[in-house]
């Protein structure tokens, strides 16, 4: 798909719609380029930090003398020490006015509240010397008990925070009667109690870490006239604020930059205590630092994601028409308020009701604290959450009515006439086909043809069992209207800036305020640019993530940067041309009205005369003849504030084999048909799907925090925490339709979230699926064998297989009752 | 990750190391291709004073043949040995076996000799090692070497017959030409240390099971043979049903870990499964 223009035939094939491999990729993939690690000033020291082992305590004292003198130690830092100028990690986002938000200092003082929190900072000559200098350092702690699971801690016997008086870190509500876009939620529950379906279910998102490639680190040079800080960062110019805000340096004495940065998934959404300690200890020093994490402290530091109860309660009538939806989380943000924390699972309130028409809706919230590893944003952000919880849901639902879960799904979704809609949650969806999607999936997943396999497996009670799973998601993306932020809390808007200047010979250079770290923005921006100004793509040049550079801007995350910031880059473009038109009309003596931009040329409209683009750049560079009175530059800056977000969407289908002799799940067949609109760069959205939907199917399949009873992390290494590669994956089927965004004028749609958000369901579905017939309705993720094996057991120990009531009703006054908990086996 | 300081020797004889290991004693660390080594130190979890390497040590590496037996010097990679066709045709159980561990990149520096010593129950190499009846050569400080049947090398959790002040210096295995094999390793990535394995290794005549070994990886603090599953199998048709059978006795004396990839009774259960497939596989079944 491209953004069709009519063009001269012998123009040059557009830009947009090619499959460029990346520009970027050479250098980042040799790892030949600007690491922060790679960074290396004169005089630069290194520092190791030392870490509380315990979950919870209180600092009693803190010997450092032995450290002071261990060789090419410089100093010996303590949260003490640096109290004055280090700062606070604050919160963006707290969700209500009531929110509690225990204050997180970069380096603990006299209370840590989860094991890894930063006691003591060690800066020596080399990285070696101050790591072996942070073995000596001495801290005594008064160990004090921990809460670490969100059911205990919302009991509140336990305090995360004992000068909090409480774990809740806040609530939250969304109510479709309340704010009048559906129904009552309890009358359409009585309703559906009485002569209807009610399905009760309690799901779990277990903690996942964000495992991007690049470990976190930080350079921080105080000598220059701005503090400079390279940071393994997605947010530089939020880091910027936040620095500022809180530390006493002036936002213009601040210089931010996220130099290549590998991957992130939202972990490098955050400000982080390193970030802050190295730069209060460069402060102190008045010397360059660098630190950088090992992996074991990216495990146990670095913000985790996901981590959820979610209580639903979905009532139908007997057909299988949704009456209405409640939902009922409880959310574990770790010790702190992270940087967006508390809202994470608020942005999952608009996407419970996904792509479907229900009458009543009602979203609860409550946050708590535990003394676990802080949790904030990680690829989806509350999308994935709510979007597993509904399509398990709608799969539960399909089979209390005994009918195909398409077919259920199909009973209730918008169909593509009805666009725009406005949902039960009050967002308005501007456009997407949900039956084409589908129709394109069936076909390509071969639908029918495993359906009858499944039958025949099941009929010929066949070891390995076969599942279909379905997804069919949509999500919120581009973050964000900055009205709805503020609507929301929000600390901070939602819009985006670009500038482009025009360079004298003849190439362009485009500044994004967005901060990619491994999305191919050269590439998509490059190509953007190269078909607005008629310029080879080789001559545009993409900078980004240097305050100094680009110093505005919201950086990357939600799908944003193509949807938002890139449409800031269109429109800075559209005014580039604008300017340049003047003067060409000036350069080839005609009225503006006359002039006719195509293809990187200005021609007068029924003559032959014309000027280039980079003709016009050079003439307004020397400033030599240009209209009278008119500023001597054709570089324009815009900044886009979009009306909504986008609302991908798709239908995804997977097929899982189940040995049911070992529990072992084996991915059959997995196609995906994504809608995002237009599609700029073919070759980068296929990656970010592939990419995507691994994450999401190795949540449903493999990865899982977990801590022990002391509130160790457990899987503190790659050992343990079970990251796939490929050879544990297969080779997906992937395929698009196109509903353009009507709220960008490229038309598109953010792809970065969507395979991650739309898998996993899909995953867990298809298991589920397979072993239904045994009496199984659930099974925790990640889906072990062990779990799944399990699940097998329990359900063929009952009488009746397969006859069992499949939908438990929750008891009266029961808020939580843990369904899920039998199948999980021994893990806690 | 960067461990505390270490001075390194890297001798280039067994002599040199031995010596070396008799001067330095407790204090020492041998590194073989440095998988579960470099990690344990990266993450301090061992300071050694001195790391020995014996990397450039040719008598220990490469795989040539004695007679009935396969002799495999302990630096010899995983890649190395999975390399050799002698291996193929002649104890086709540890290739098999071998093929599974962890990733190319570690097989290309891990070796075979470094994983026995490590003695990590959850390792592929012992379960075959043992099943296949292979000896393990130990030279001593004293310019001496002793031969310890594998049944006898395995002593404990991460712990071995090699002594202190010992080197393992070669793998001899009787050759097993002609039988069939199949390591059957149960993870949940590929990447990952056994949950449980299950080595198995048959001759077959006219149709039936003459000889059977069996291995079990991870069913225990060292890894184990299942010999009276052995022995019900002699003279078995290679059936599912006979083979079933045969196999049920496989977790008697089993003592298998319980963590977050599955407790002690999952792991039992799956050991009978992977069981029954390994010798089913083995058999040609």
């Amino acid at each position: 798909m491209t953004i069709t223009e009519d063009r001269p035939a012998d123009a040059p094939t557009p830009e947009i719609g090619k499959s460029r491999t990346r520009k970027e990729d050479q250098r980042l993939i040799t790892g030949r380029t600007r690491w922060t690690d790679n960074i290396q000033l004169p005089g630069m020291l290194h520092l190791a930090m030392v870490r509380s082992p315990f979950a919870h305590a209180t600092i009693s004292a803190i010997d450092t003398s032995e450290a002071k003198g261990s060789s090419g130690v410089v100093a010996v830092f303590t949260g003490e020490d640096l109290k004055d100028i280090q700062g606070v990690n604050i919160t963006a986002w707290p969700v209500s006015a009531e929110q509690k938000s225990p204050d997180h200092l970069p380096v603990a003082v006299s209370h840590v509240a989860h094991a890894g929190e930063i006691v003591a900072v060690v800066a020596a000559r080399t990285a070696a010397e101050a790591r072996d200098a942070a073995e000596l350092v001495d801290v005594d702690y008064d160990e004090l008990p921990a809460v670490l699971d969100l059911k205990e801690a919302a009991k509140d016997e336990v305090l995360a925070h004992p000068s909090l008086g409480t774990n809740t870190s806040a609530t939250w509500q969304l109510d479709s009667a309340g704010q009048g876009s559906g129904g009552d939620i309890e009358e359409a529950i009585a309703t559906a109690r009485e002569g209807g379906i009610l399905i009760e279910r309690e799901y779990r998102q277990q903690r996942l870490i964000p495992a991007f490639m690049e470990p976190r680190s930080t350079v921080v040079d105080p000598t220059g006239e701005q503090v400079t800080m390279w940071s393994s960062t997605q947010v530089p110019h939020v880091l910027r604020f936040c620095i500022a805000a809180t530390t006493g340096l002036p936002e213009s004495k601040i210089r931010v930059i996220a130099p290549d940065v590998g991957g992130g998934f939202g972990g490098k959404l955050q400000t982080t205590p390193e970030e802050f300690a190295t730069l209060a200890v460069a402060r102190k020093l008045s010397k360059a630092v660098k630190y950088t994490e090992t992996r074991s402290e990216t495990m146990v530091s670095g913000h985790h994601g996901r981590d959820q109860w979610q209580k639903l309660t979905l009532a139908a009538e007997k057909d299988g028409r949704v009456t209405g939806l409640k939902v009922e989380l409880m959310a574990d943000l770790g010790a702190y308020a992270a940087l967006v924390g508390g809202g994470v699972p608020v942005l999952g309130a608009w996407m419970f009701n996904s792509i479907y028409k229900f009458a009543s809706y009602q979203f609860n919230l409550t946050n708590y604290y535990t003394n676990k590893t802080w949790v904030d944003a990680y690829r989806g952000a509350g999308r994935p959450e709510a979007t597993y919880a509904i399509e398990r849901l709608m799969d539960e639902l399909a089979a209390e009515v005994g009918v195909d879960p398409l077919e259920i799904r199909e009973k209730n979704w918008i169909t593509h006439d009805e666009f725009p809609f406005t949902t039960v949650a009050g967002m308005t969806y501007d456009s997407g086909n949900y039956e084409a999607a589908t129709a394109k999936a069936k076909e390509l997943f071969g639908y029918d043809e495993l359906r009858a396999e499944q039958k025949q497996r099941r009929e010929s009670n066949d070891p390995v069992q076969l599942g279909i799973g379905i997804s069919t998601f949509t999500e919120m993306c581009g973050l964000a209207p900055s009205r709805i932020l503020g609507a929301l809390n929000y600390g901070a808007g939602g819009w985006e800036s670009a500038s482009i200047r025009m360079l004298a010979t003849g190439t362009v250079e485009v500044i994004t305020g967005v901060s990619p770290h491994g999305q191919g923005h050269e590439t998509a921006w490059s190509q953007i640019v190269a078909d607005k100004l008629g310029v080879p793509f080789e001559n545009v040049e993409v900078l980004h993530g240097d305050t100094q550079i680009a110093p505005k801007g919201m950086d990357t995350y939600g799908s944003r940067s193509l949807v938002v910031g890139a449409e800031a880059v269109v429109r800075a473009a559209d005014k580039v041309i604008e300017k340049a038109k003047v003067v060409a009309a000036h350069l080839l003596e005609a009225s503006v009205d006359d002039i006719e931009f195509s293809a990187g040329t200005f021609g007068v409209k029924g003559t032959d005369k014309g000027i280039s683009m980079p003709e016009v750049a050079l003439a307004t560079w020397t400033g030599h003849n240009l209209p009278d009175g008119m500023e001597p530059s054709i570089d324009a800056d815009a900044t886009f504030d979009p009306d909504n977000f986008s609302f991908p969407h798709g239908t995804h289908l997977c097929a899982m084999e189940v040995d049911t002799e070992t529990g072992a799940s084996t991915m059959r067949k997995y196609v995906c048909v994504d809608d995002i609109g237009n599609i700029i760069n073919p070759l980068i959205v296929e990656g970010q799907v592939h990419g995507g939907l691994v994450q999401g199917i190795a949540q449903a399949l493999w990865e899982g925090a977990e801590y022990d009873d002391q509130g160790t992390l457990v899987t503190g290494s790659f050992v343990d925490y079970t990251l796939p590669t490929s050879a544990d994956t297969i080779s997906f089927i992937t395929d698009h339709t196109y509903s353009p965004s009507t709220y960008n004028s490229l038309g598109t749609k953010g792809v970065g979230e969507a395979g991650c958000i739309a898998s996993t369901p899909a995953v867990v579905n298809a298991i589920v699926d397979a072993v239904r017939s045994f009496g199984v309705n659930d099974i925790l993720m990640p889906c072990t064998p062990e779990r799944v094996w399990k699940a097998i057991q329990k359900g063929r120990s009952v009488p009746g297989e397969g006859e069992r009531d499949a939908q438990p009703h929750f008891d009266e006054g029961v808020p939580n009752q843990d369904p899920g908990a039998a199948a999980e086996g021994s893990q806690a | 990750m960067i461990p505390a300081q270490f001075d390194y020797l890297a001798p280039t004889s067994v002599a040199d190391a031995v010596a070396a290991l008799a001067e330095h004693g407790d204090d020492a660390k041998v590194l073989a291709g440095g998988q579960s080594l470099l990690p344990i130190l990266r993450m301090r979890l061992n300071a050694p004073g001195v790391v020995i390497d014996l990397g450039r040590i040719p008598e220990l590496q490469g795989v040539s043949e004695d007679g009935d037996h396969l002799v495999i010097g302990a630096m010899t990679t995983y890649a190395a040995v999975l390399a050799s066709e002698a291996v193929t045709t002649h104890a086709a159980l540890l290739s098999k076996a071998i093929a599974t561990v962890a990733d190319p990149q570690i097989r290309h520096r891990g070796t075979i000799g470094g994983a026995l010593v490590h003695a990590d129950p959850a390792g592929d190499v012992g379960a075959p090692a043992l099943a296949l009846g292979a000896e393990l050569v130990i030279a001593g400080a004293d310019g001496s070497t002793r031969t310890v049947a594998a049944e006898d090398f395995f002593e404990d959790l991460f712990a071995t017959a090699v002594g202190e002040g010992e080197l393992l210096t070669q793998i001899r295995i009787p050759k097993h030409t002609g039988w069939g094999a199949h390591y059957e390793k149960f993870v949940r990535v590929s990447h990952q240390w056994s949950i449980v394995g299950v080595a198995a290794t048959v001759r077959s005549e006219g149709g039936s099971i003459a000889e059977a070994r069996v291995g079990l990886t991870n069913m225990g603090s060292t890894p184990l043979r299942a010999r009276s599953v052995e022995e019900a199998l002699v003279g078995q048709p290679a059936t599912d049903e006979a083979v079933r059978a045969a196999v049920a006795s496989v977790t008697d004396g089993t003592n298998p870990p319980s963590d977050l990839n599955g407790d002690a009774d999952y792991r039992k259960h799956l050991a009978t499964v992977l069981t029954r497939r390994a010798v089913l596989a083995a058999a040609g079944a």
